[in-house]
């Protein structure tokens, strides 16, 4: 039994379809990304796996238990973190600590070792007495991981956990995140930063509540996807405008002075683009195909299942 | 100020050892940067690197402690009002009307930017245009979704066609696909001439600028272009898969071959010497009895760079 099943899992609010049929198994340890566009079926996916919110229709697994009829069970076995830090700001470290310890159960010499190693992973045993709402961006994510795992849980859900953190920070919290994968600790993390998105083994990419790509990052990337080409133009703004309306394109942007340009077919792509420039009076200077990042794979995935939601 | 070559040299921007304490700690430390007339300028960090109070103090909202920055020629100091109908500021809290409607909001900005009535209908078909508000001119502002609420700011900030436009984390907590609709349109107003210089923490987001400020503690680490700031990475960088990442990890940071080792996705990037061939780089992993899956020579992403300059 896989840590995670889920099958034809469908909710429903009124007549809008918010998840749709969707199946997949999380593996003992992996770290699983949820990814998709606001209104995606993410958050409303990830509150039917906590047994926060029933599915209209379809099964769920989670930790050997049924989403629908044994959701208190569930809640034991899972830690949950998410992008709004469920902290309180106005307690210290350790009376957060101390507070989610008294909330999952945790207590007498399990209590010790706990917070013990909380400080020790979060490295804010110096800090014990500082408000959570003082604290750094990078720390309070930290905290909310050690307060998210205090009871131990086999399964971890993580809701955008590093938005907005630098770098340095991330790769450190990633780095636990890593740890704790390693020691058995299933992860589910939710999020449409690519920067996390990376540090997943797999990826589920999710759209109009419908699952449209399940895969690594590697195997994500080297999918075919319309070609990408870096060109060097003396002026990259009316570029983009020439390319965007003419036909045969995908898509076209600036990064920096170069333009990215996307187009639908690879070998008459060169000379298309060159036709369409001439014809504004631009020359290129060079041209060479570019690998797409996971964020082109995703906008590609997206588009071609019909574009995210609007609105 | 009064250069011989006449106005079109003048920066859009002049910053001297633009400094700001807060009481004993100093947010931004004696910046000096000029921002080019028609550039579009990233200023990237991480959280409380100083990017938001450099963009308080140019917008003229809040007052330096020491230095000087000319916005459009006009000392922010001295005279913060006179600066105001040259730039738009979008804050990160941007104050939209959540209980007035997209149309309602544009309205109400216009009105207080002083817009000509007559000037109006053009001036909103523009930026439905870009935005794709256009269908939904009769929402209320706070039932939109994240993406398109920061098209709205961007739009209400554009409602009196300024020269500067000032964007503090434009793109916070909005999807991918949203993202590139806003970069898409960032890039059509550098195209029509005016000044951008939007914050970041995403180095994702700097790579499409034309220069770039790699702010951390409120100092100043590197300014140049993307590509320039990934030359800057002297050596190789390697992308080494194992099984045992973390492992591989710690021993190739103690190997004397080794400037510098991080986890990324699921791979280690190493940067060692020049001259440092794969089997040398490789050694240390092997002699610690651990697999390679494989190993490729990569290009140094902006994040490398920052974890360079920082780690």
């Amino acid at each position: 039994m896989n840590p995670v099943e889920v099958e034809g899992l469908t909710r429903r609010f009124g007549d809008f379809t918010a998840v749709d049929g969707v199946t997949f198994r999380v593996r003992r340890g992996e770290i699983f990304g949820f990814l998709g566009p606001n209104g995606a079926g993410k958050t409303t996916t990830i509150k039917m796996l906590t047994g926060l919110l029933p599915p209209s229709e379809g099964t769920g697994r989670v930790a050997g238990l049924d989403v629908r009829a044994e959701r208190d069970g569930i809640r034991e076995r899972i830690g949950y973190m998410s992008q709004k830090f469920s902290l309180y700001a106005d307690l210290t470290v350790h009376e957060n600590i101390e507070l989610f310890a008294g909330l999952y159960g945790v207590v007498g010499t399990r209590y010790e070792e706990r917070r013990a190693w909380v400080l020790e992973m979060s490295e804010l045993a110096d800090a014990v007495d500082r408000l959570a709402g003082e604290l750094p961006l990078g720390w309070k994510q930290r905290l909310a991981l050690g307060c998210a795992t205090l009871h131990e849980p086999s399964i971890l859900f993580l809701d955008e956990p590093t938005s907005g953190v630098d770098p340095v920070a991330r790769r450190r919290f990633w780095d636990l995140i890593a740890a704790m994968s390693e020691a058995g600790t299933t992860v589910f993390v939710s999020t449409h930063y690519m920067e996390e998105a990376e540090y997943c083994h797999r990826l589920a990419l999710l759209n109009r509540g419908r699952l449209i790509a399940l895969d690594t990052p590697r195997a994500l990337r080297a999918r075919t996807v319309d070609p990408i080409f870096r060109l060097e133009t003396e002026d990259a703004p009316r570029a983009v405008q020439a390319l965007v309306h003419a036909p045969g394109m995908v898509e076209a942007a600036m990064y920096g002075r170069d333009v990215h340009v996307t187009v639908e077919n690879e070998t008459t792509g060169v000379d298309t683009v060159r036709a369409a420039l001439a014809g504004e009076g631009l020359s290129v200077a060079s041209i060479e195909r570019v690998e797409p990042s996971l964020e082109d794979v995703f906008t590609a995935l997206v588009r071609a299942e019909g574009g995210a939601v609007v609105g | 100020m009064d250069s011989p070559h006449g106005l079109a040299e003048r920066p859009a921007i002049a910053i001297r050892g633009l400094t700001r304490r807060f009481d004993d700690r100093v947010a931004v430390d004696a910046l000096s940067v000029d921002v080019r007339s028609g550039e579009l300028f990233g200023i990237v960090g991480p959280d409380g690197a100083g990017k938001t109070t450099t963009l308080r103090m140019l917008a003229g909202v809040l007052r330096p402690t020491d230095g000087t920055a000319l916005v459009a020629g006009i000392d922010v100091a001295r005279d913060p009002e006179g600066v105001k109908p040259h730039i738009a500021y979008m804050s990160q809290r941007f104050g939209l009307y959540e209980d007035l409607t997209v149309r309602e909001n544009l309205d109400f900005y216009a009105d207080l930017y002083r817009v000509p009535r007559a000037e109006r209908p053009a001036r909103l078909e523009r930026l439905y245009a870009f935005s794709r508000l256009g269908e939904f001119t009769d929402r209320l502002a706070g039932k939109l979704s994240g993406g398109m609420k920061q098209k709205l700011s961007l739009s209400c900030a554009l409602v009196h066609k300024p020269d500067i436009l000032l964007l503090d984390e434009p793109t916070f907590g909005v999807d991918p696909i949203s993202r590139r609709e806003l970069w898409l349109i960032l890039h059509e107003m550098v195209a029509e001439g005016i000044t951008i210089v939007v914050s970041t923490s995403y180095l994702d987001e700097a790579e499409r600028c034309d220069r770039v400020a790699l702010l951390h503690e409120g100092r100043l680490l590197a300014l140049d272009t993307p590509t320039a700031l990934r030359g800057s990475v002297s050596g190789r960088m390697l992308a080494i898969r194992s099984s045992r990442l973390r492992r591989a990890r710690d021993v190739l940071r103690g190997a004397a071959t080794v400037r510098s080792a991080h986890l990324f996705g699921d791979a280690v990037h190493v940067l060692v010497e020049a001259g440092v061939r794969d089997e040398e780089a490789l050694a240390p992993v092997r002699a610690a009895g651990l697999d390679v899956r494989d190993v490729e020579e990569t290009e140094p992403s902006l994040e490398d760079v920052f974890m360079r300059l920082v780690g």
